[in-house]
């Protein structure tokens, strides 16, 4: 894992704001919780949980960028696409949690704006795309990948822009929104794009020698063409 | 890497603190840090030396705190920006022009920031995962959510080091990638990782089901922290909402 934060820290949010997104982290768990258990049937917890020590473990992969820069994969869209969205989103919660708690990454008062941003907001928008556009998915892998793509950047980039709505309502920097919101979105697309690279690719390659394990293929007539 | 990789074991009376405490006490701590106004500087000043006094009790060498919260850099780089971005009243600092306002936010994300890691490092020291797990249990926490968390934190170990063992695989074979285009090997075996996790949670859930699964992580039978535990627990974090509430009437 890289030694640097990546997710927000205390003191960038005020603590009413901090309270807010709190709560609003912890109802869309509980929601997530009930939906997740239908999602998983029967085997729910250890797959889950094998599921979030994956998330978790991509995370400490890093991809190269460019020379000397590398990223690494943040895994809401991937986890959507492969378990659901329900799954993906407590998998990402729970990584996120351990993460603040275990490993100081991200602050404890912005823990429930980073569960918001990432699992939830993050996760519920890459999936709506991938679903939206599901029907390129079943039909070709070239539309399977290029729809994952989409998923993860849409999903990264909601992910940058829920965190623009919580500076809007409780910010403590001394940056005009506007200022913000164009330096940390085009960040977050620059970041999307490496995202949606590895996560069409990991798709891709999932959905070649297991297809019937991919969550968003599921159901439609597996083009036996995928497989390659 | 695995999850107690920041966990220091010991005996101090912070160490035997039963997790739950531990963790109401450094969520409501950094709360009471993010609360207090940014112009009370003295107040950040007794924040540390509340947590100072903690370390005392903890007796792990501050060197470690140190280097451990260097993780925050990204945020420190932030916080000196910003005196130099925000608006107007501006002022001369040694000849150069430096927005008051921004170089408030700065030190208020640099301060509160700084103190949100030193508390979560602080936590992370003293609390081996899988009591952490136990304490959000304890804490209600929902029981689906507990079991992923525990078996993550059971098989984290396992998954990276598979993912560490076909990275050394790829290098052998003279993988040496520099953009982005060049990752294609990498997102492969991300697939391939997955797959592997996949498979290994449906043996896991097989096996525990052999075993006699009943669907939830049997809890160990707790006596209770009891009120003089918990009073013990929490007093660092009364202590900073003294300080707060202080601050916020005085400012």
């Amino acid at each position: 894992m890289s030694t640097l934060a990546m997710h927000a820290s205390d003191g960038l949010l005020d603590a009413p704001t901090s309270l807010l997104f709190g709560a609003v982290a912890v109802s869309g768990l509980a929601v997530a919780t009930v939906r997740a258990r239908r999602e998983l049937d029967d085997r729910t917890a250890p797959l889950a949980g094998l599921v979030a020590a994956f998330v978790f473990a991509v995370q400490m992969l890093n991809f190269p960028v460019l020379p000397g820069v590398s990223g690494h994969l943040l895994g809401g869209a991937l986890a959507a696409i492969l378990v659901g969205p329900w799954t993906g989103a407590l998998c990402v919660s729970v990584v996120l949690v351990v993460q603040a708690l275990l490993f100081a990454d991200g602050g404890l008062t912005a823990l429930g704006a980073n569960i918001t941003n990432m699992a939830l907001l993050g996760t519920a928008a890459g999936y709506l795309v991938a679903v939206a556009l599901r029907r390129f998915a079943t039909r070709s892998r070239a539309g399977l990948l290029a729809v994952a793509f989409t998923a993860a950047l849409v999903n990264t980039v909601v992910a940058a822009g829920g965190f623009v709505v919580e500076y809007a309502i409780g910010g403590q920097g001394a940056v005009s929104l506007g200022g913000f919101a164009a330096a940390l979105l085009g960040v977050h697309v620059l970041i999307g794009i490496g995202e949606g690279v590895i996560t069409a690719l990991t798709v891709g390659a999932v959905a070649s020698a297991r297809p019937d394990l991919v969550h968003l293929l599921r159901g439609a007539p597996v083009a036996r063409e995928l497989a390659r | 890497m695995s999850a107690t990789v920041l966990h220091r074991p010991g005996d101090s009376p912070v160490h035997r603190l039963p997790p739950e405490v531990k963790v109401v006490g450094a969520f409501a701590a950094v709360l009471c840090v993010v609360a207090t106004p940014r112009e009370a500087f003295w107040a950040f000043g007794l924040h540390l030396v509340v947590l100072l006094a903690v370390w005392a009790v903890v007796r792990v060498p501050l060197g470690w705190y140190a280097r451990r919260a260097l993780i925050e850099v990204p945020f420190v780089l932030l916080a000196f920006v910003l005196p130099f971005t925000g608006g107007a009243p501006r002022t001369d600092v040694l000849g150069v022009s430096v927005s008051v306002d921004g170089a408030l936010a700065g030190w208020n994300i640099l301060a509160k920031g700084t103190l949100g890691v030193l508390v979560s490092l602080t936590l992370a020291a003293t609390t081996h995962p899988r009591d952490l797990v136990v304490g959000l249990q304890r804490l209600r926490a929902p029981r689906l959510l507990t079991t992923i968390a525990s078996l993550m934190l059971r098989y984290a170990e396992v998954i990276a080091a598979e993912a560490r063992r076909m990275r050394t695989a790829r290098v052998c074979r003279g993988h040496d990638p520099r953009f982005l285009w060049q990752a294609a090997a990498t997102a492969r075996g991300i697939g391939v990782l997955f797959l592997r996790s996949y498979e290994r949670g449906e043996r896991v859930h097989l096996a525990m089901l052999a075993r006699g699964w009943t669907g939830a992580m049997p809890v160990p039978p707790s006596p209770g922290a009891g009120p003089w535990r918990w009073l013990a627990g929490v007093t660092p974090a009364l202590v900073t909402a003294l300080v707060c509430g202080t601050a916020l009437w005085t400012t």
